[in-house]
């Protein structure tokens, strides 16, 4: 039982100050996912039934190359930050909330550098 | 990790069945939470069948009537009966709601009353608002200026800037949307809660105020303010027709103006 007041427990270790930043990139990643997403959807439509090589030289023109990373990596930040969220709101296990969080970066960073090496290694190959 | 489901000494049991209605035209069952600490028994929901005709027509009306004279025992909160007070707080029909302004014609088949969710029981219907009040007392609910008042008369305020204060200084602190909140369910212990946060906005429009930086300061963290991810069921629940959400957006809103 603790005699702390009450006041002195809603204050407990005062504010953060962050959030600001994770709440904007939240926002502006899913901004870029939603039109990343149906650039990427609509031009893969068209490459339906293409051959090979035909979708790698597609990889390969510049402009792809940047879009693809750009989703790659918005979706991997997307993706950090939301699982972010979702593990504060619901894992209060001290040991466990740390693990989850450290996973889930780890998770994050090596998905985004496994797309970004695939996508340049493409690109790259052809050029 | 998030407990979803009662611990044993806090599951619900069948109470029992008490019938005052005694053959009348407008019978109506309430079923009731009941909790006593003292008896060291797990909570039961009780039923009372009673004559509609016999009290007023709200369901605090029946609960008075309940208490009054049929079952003394019954513990909850009231006071105004009017709407204003925000003391009888409690879960009707699945809903927060006051009591006092809740119908009971317009709940259908058996009325179902619990306390707010999530709360610690006191007794029955009476939950322990001690944290939220601190959480209130914590955004700092006063006017702080550095600049001191006109010698003859009041802090002025334009009418525009009056007006931002509505929809937010009608607010009760009944607690109905924060404890309707699955964010302040499961983090209450480091979320402020809808009701806090709109208090807190109310301060952060004031024009009078100059202590909008040091609030914002105060606000800004991942727990405090963050967890709202705009659920929408305090502006739901709200028996005032508030929307705690959309203060808290506007704080958000703030919090990035201040970095552009």
């Amino acid at each position: 039982m603790s005699l702390r007041s009450d006041l002195g427990r809603v204050k407990g270790l005062g504010a953060a100050h962050e959030g600001v930043g994770h709440w904007r990139l939240q926002r502006l990643t899913a901004v870029a996912l939603i039109l990343l997403a149906l650039w990427f959807v609509t031009t893969l439509m068209g490459l339906i039934g293409a051959p090979h090589a035909e979708v790698v030289a597609w990889v390969g023109q510049i402009h792809v190359t940047v879009l693809l990373l750009a989703l790659s990596l918005a979706l991997f930040w997307h993706l950090k930050l939301g699982l972010q969220v979702v593990i504060e709101d619901y894992v209060h296990t001290p040991w466990l909330l740390i693990a989850a969080q450290v996973a889930t970066r780890a998770f994050a960073a090596l998905g985004a550098l496994v797309a970004v090496v695939s996508i340049l290694k493409i690109s790259v190959g052809m050029s | 990790m998030a407990e979803f489901s009662l611990p044993k000494n806090s599951r619900v049991m069948p109470g029992k069945t008490v019938s005052a209605a005694n053959g009348a035209k407008r019978a109506r069952t309430f079923r009731i939470y009941r909790y006593d600490p003292d008896s060291g028994e797990n909570p039961r929901v009780d039923s009372y069948e009673i004559d509609l005709d016999k009290c007023g027509p709200m369901v605090l009306d029946a609960i008075i009537y309940i208490k009054n004279e049929v079952d003394p025992t019954l513990a909850f909160r009231r006071s105004c009966r009017e709407g204003i007070c925000g003391s009888c707080a409690m879960n009707i029909d699945g809903t927060n709601t006051l009591a006092c302004t809740k119908a009971t014609e317009s709940i259908k088949g058996d009325v179902k009353i619990y306390p707010l969710p999530h709360m610690q029981v006191q007794k029955d219907l009476v939950p322990d608002l001690k944290h939220f009040y601190a959480q209130y007392a914590s955004v700092k609910p006063w006017l702080q200026a550095e600049s001191p008042p006109p010698p003859d008369r009041e802090r002025l305020q334009s009418k525009e800037d009056r007006e931002k204060l509505d929809g937010l200084y009608e607010c009760i602190l009944c607690a109905c949307c924060s404890t309707s909140c699955p964010s302040y369910w499961w983090n209450g212990d480091r979320y402020l809660g809808p009701a806090a946060l709109l208090q807190a906005y109310r301060w952060l429009v004031d024009s009078r105020d100059e202590a909008t930086g040091e609030r914002l300061d105060e606000l800004e963290d991942p727990f405090k303010l963050y967890r709202c991810h705009t659920i929408m069921n305090c502006a739901r629940t709200c028996p005032k027709g508030l929307n705690p959400a959309e203060a808290i957006a506007n704080i958000k809103k703030m919090m990035v103006t201040r970095t552009l």
